[in-house]
């Protein structure tokens, strides 16, 4: 890659990082690959260098870019770099970060748009800025051949630049006569080509009023609307995007008793793919050898590992946790169970989408109103002069210019992009463009329990039961298991600073547990059944030594981190809090209690959930569902509006509104608070830029409006509706 | 007024040089990351920086 010629330190640093990482580099000159992270916490001067450094030392890496607007970085290696040691190095070095796929990712397209937007968008400006010089010279006085002239060259240089900038307007107002709907669009394009020629005619006759400024300043603010609008929504199509991206599908294959790594996309029925431990079963299928357990939390909100081997059916975004197993496919990629649900829902969406947006009401209202306000003028100065339509005419469009459409145009997307922004910097996607709007009419979340307000991560919490004997020999036989319990138990252990005891013939028998022999003993840990040991309700590993009776160690979920803040900022906003679980009873119980939540219900089905968030919205309320699982996805679509972590199932994605990216909870009161805010500004706005034209519709009807006043009404009312929405960027509380 | 026929093509003129040098940081991808640009003057990675070791 040959550096580019660079005008600024940040191309620069970049470049540095190059040549740090051509030192450490040995050769392999092949052909480049691309690596695209995901970066949901990096947020400052520091975290750039130190990832793009950090990166520079690792083996392979040709150069590593962080873009901070999208919290993505770029890094170009050598063949055979593995995207996840990248990932994990960074995360090691204190910078969370997640593999993307960058098949995916295709960030090109939304790039030329909000560039050709601000392209047309400089020329406006540019334009804008000339007439309003020679408009200033009319204003303070400038007459006769002079005033002509000066208008002269304003038309010159605003005829084919509307004819350029504003063509995205004419486009859209086009498209939507062309089906027989008046979009906001019509009125804009209506008051841009009439005002511009009203002036032609206007300057043709040596008239004293041009408004060549005013459509070049409505082009350019509205330009400016339209600009933030798309970029606020390409940044969250990009990041969502780059969600569907997170699950890189790959497989590994069995060919002729090879394995072979292959895309998901790929693997047809009857492929045999092995699934190691502490994998995602990439298929529907049924296992045709090896014996483990598998974690079905996701899809089912249990959080204990239930027991497969041969002949046992598992699905797809189910994890293996203890042996490895070998999968023949029943079903793959569209046809899982898991893609069947996504289906389901997507019917359940449409009822959502008919939701409308303040901003599609307030331009249903506005847009009819106008164009009967100016044809009324237009009438009725006709009749009081006696049919001097020129007068008429000017007075008309006067009237359509200075009802402000910019600031309309404006006030909603002005808010939005400040929202949107203050979110995205504390780690919140808004997929959906009116997921704002809908939060902020929230007044009743719904959680559920294993993977949203838990960690879906055990915790040993009877350490003090045991003696240190025991522990010590628990601990050793944990440490070489990858299952989620024992690898509680070892950590616990040496947190406790006790030493593994001396063990001998460690075994590890899948979906049992591990055994071993410690002096003339065997000891035993795993499953009640295994043990022969009465099972408690818990959720609970057993450690036999000899012929003693088993000893039970019970576990509690972790919560999630800020799982408690969030809880207590939501109730503090007035929300009601429900947490719904597919759970055991008991373990719900533990999580409701120790968060505070009074009201929750164990044991609950998809369907249940479902019929749950009907009954709270049949008796009014206006939920908020936050769920990860696939049992979720059901009651995610059929809420008002629906959150879900980054480690939630792609499905339940998909349906959210939402996506916190993140591992912390934390940001939902934050975002609660921010969306109500943001509601309130656009509502204000609207305000605003109705209060403009209360005073200035009736100067225009009277046929008092100058060109002045147009652009200073304009000017005017954009600019405090751009500053209303920046008060959002402060604190929120 | 003949002072105008010079005055007014002067200033399109200037002011279209600011337009083509705004083409310029456009084509040049200057605005795809304005959050990390604005942070990186933070950062010790400048172009004729003494090199640091």
């Amino acid at each position: 890659m040959a550096a580019p010629v660079s005008a600024c330190p940040a191309c620069d640093a970049a470049h540095i990082a190059e040549e740090t990482a051509g030192k450490g580099y040995a050769g392999n000159g092949g052909e480049a690959q691309r690596i695209i992270l995901s970066l949901p916490t990096a947020h400052c001067a520091a975290c750039i260098v130190g990832v793009e450094r950090g990166l520079a030392t690792q083996p392979g890496v040709r150069s590593a870019r962080v873009n901070l607007t999208l919290k993505r970085a770029t890094v170009e290696t050598d063949q055979g770099v593995e995207a996840q040691d990248l990932a994990d190095y960074l995360t090691g070095i204190g910078y969370e970060a997640y593999e993307l796929d960058a098949g995916v990712l295709s960030s090109t397209e939304t790039d030329k748009r909000s560039r050709d937007l601000m392209m047309r968008m400089g020329v406006a400006f540019f334009g804008m800025m000339n007439v309003m010089l020679l408009s200033v010279a009319v204003w303070s006085g400038a007459a006769e051949a002079t005033r002509d002239l000066f208008h002269w060259v304003s038309a010159a240089i605003a005829l084919p630049i509307v004819a350029f900038s504003a063509q995205p307007f004419f486009k859209n107002a086009w498209g939507s006569l062309r089906v027989g709907r008046l979009n906001m669009d019509v009125p804009i394009s209506l008051a841009i080509i009439l005002a511009a020629g009203m002036s032609v005619y206007e300057t043709a006759n040596s008239g004293q009023h041009a408004y060549f400024d005013a459509a070049l300043s409505l082009t350019f603010f509205l330009l400016a609307g339209r600009f933030l609008d798309h970029r606020t929504r390409a940044v969250a199509r990009s990041a969502a995007e780059e969600l569907a991206a997170l699950e890189v599908p790959r497989a590994h294959k069995i060919v002729d008793g090879e394995e072979v790594v292959v895309p998901v996309a790929e693997l047809a029925i009857g492929d045999v793919v092995r699934v190691t431990p502490g994998n995602r079963v990439p298929v529907d299928g049924m296992v045709e050898e090896g014996e483990s357990e598998v974690d079905r939390s996701l899809l089912t909100g249990e959080s204990l590992p239930v027991f497969a081997g041969p002949g046992e059916m598992l699905n797809a975004g189910e994890v293996n946790l203890t042996g490895p197993l070998l999968i023949r496919v029943a079903a793959a990629g569209k046809d899982t169970a898991l893609h069947r649900m996504a289906d389901l829902v997507a019917i359940a969406e449409t009822s959502r989408n008919k939701y409308t947006s303040l901003a599609d009401k307030a331009a249903a209202i506005y847009a009819p109103a106008v164009h009967l306000l100016a044809l009324g003028a237009f009438v009725a100065w006709l009749v009081v002069t006696g049919g001097d339509v020129r007068v008429a005419m000017n007075i008309a469009v006067a009237v359509l210019i200075i009802t402000c459409p910019c600031a309309l145009g404006l006030a909603v997307p002005a808010v939005t992009t400040a929202a949107s922004g203050r979110l995205f910097k504390r780690g919140m996607l808004l997929k959906s463009a009116t997921a704002m709007e809908r939060l902020a009419e929230v007044d009743h979340v719904v959680f559920d329990k294993t993977g949203t307000l838990t960690e879906g991560d055990p915790k040993l919490d009877n350490l003090g039961d045991h003696s240190e004997a025991d522990l010590a020999i628990a601990g050793a036989l944990a440490q070489g298991s990858s299952h989620p319990l024992a690898h509680a138990i070892s950590t616990a252990v040496r947190e406790a600073g006790i030493m593994p005891a001396v063990v001998r013939e460690v075994r590890e028998i899948p979906g049992y547990g591990i055994e071993a022999m410690v002096g003339n003993d065997q000891v035993q840990l795993g499953r009640a059944e295994w043990l022969g040991a009465a099972s408690i309700v818990r959720t609970a590993t057993y450690l036999k030594i000899g012929k003693r009776p088993a000893v039970a160690f019970t576990f509690t979920d972790a919560l999630r981190e800020g799982a408690a803040e969030a809880v207590t900022a939501l109730k503090a906003q007035g929300c009601k809090v429900t947490l719904i679980s597919g759970d055991a009873p008991a373990a719900v119980q533990d999580v409701a209690f120790r968060l505070g939540i009074e009201d929750y219900r164990a044991g609950m089905l998809p369907e249940g959930k479902v019929a749950a968030l009907e009954e709270l919205s049949e008796a009014g309320a206006t939920v908020l569902m936050v769920g990860d699982g696939l049992n979720d996805t059901a009651a995610l679509a059929a809420a008002h509006v629906s959150i879900s972590p980054a480690s939630a199932l792609e499905a339940a994605r998909v349906v959210s509104d939402i996506v916190l990216l993140g591992r912390t909870l934390e940001p939902l009161g934050d975002a609660l608070a921010t969306s109500r805010k943001a509601t309130k500004r656009i509502k204000e706005n609207f305000a605003i830029s109705a209060g403009y034209n209360v005073i200035a519709i009736p100067i225009a009807l009277l046929g008092f409006a100058t060109p002045l006043a147009a652009a200073l009404a304009m000017s005017l009312s954009s600019i405090t509706v751009s500053l209303n929405a920046l008060r959002l960027k402060g604190r929120v509380k | 007024m003949n002072v105008l026929m010079f005055l007014i093509p002067i200033s399109i003129f200037l002011g279209s040089l600011g337009l083509l040098f705004f083409f310029w940081t456009l084509k040049s991808k200057q605005y795809d990351d304005p959050e990390g640009d604005a942070r990186r003057i933070l950062s010790g990675l400048y172009d004729d920086a003494p090199p640091e070791d």
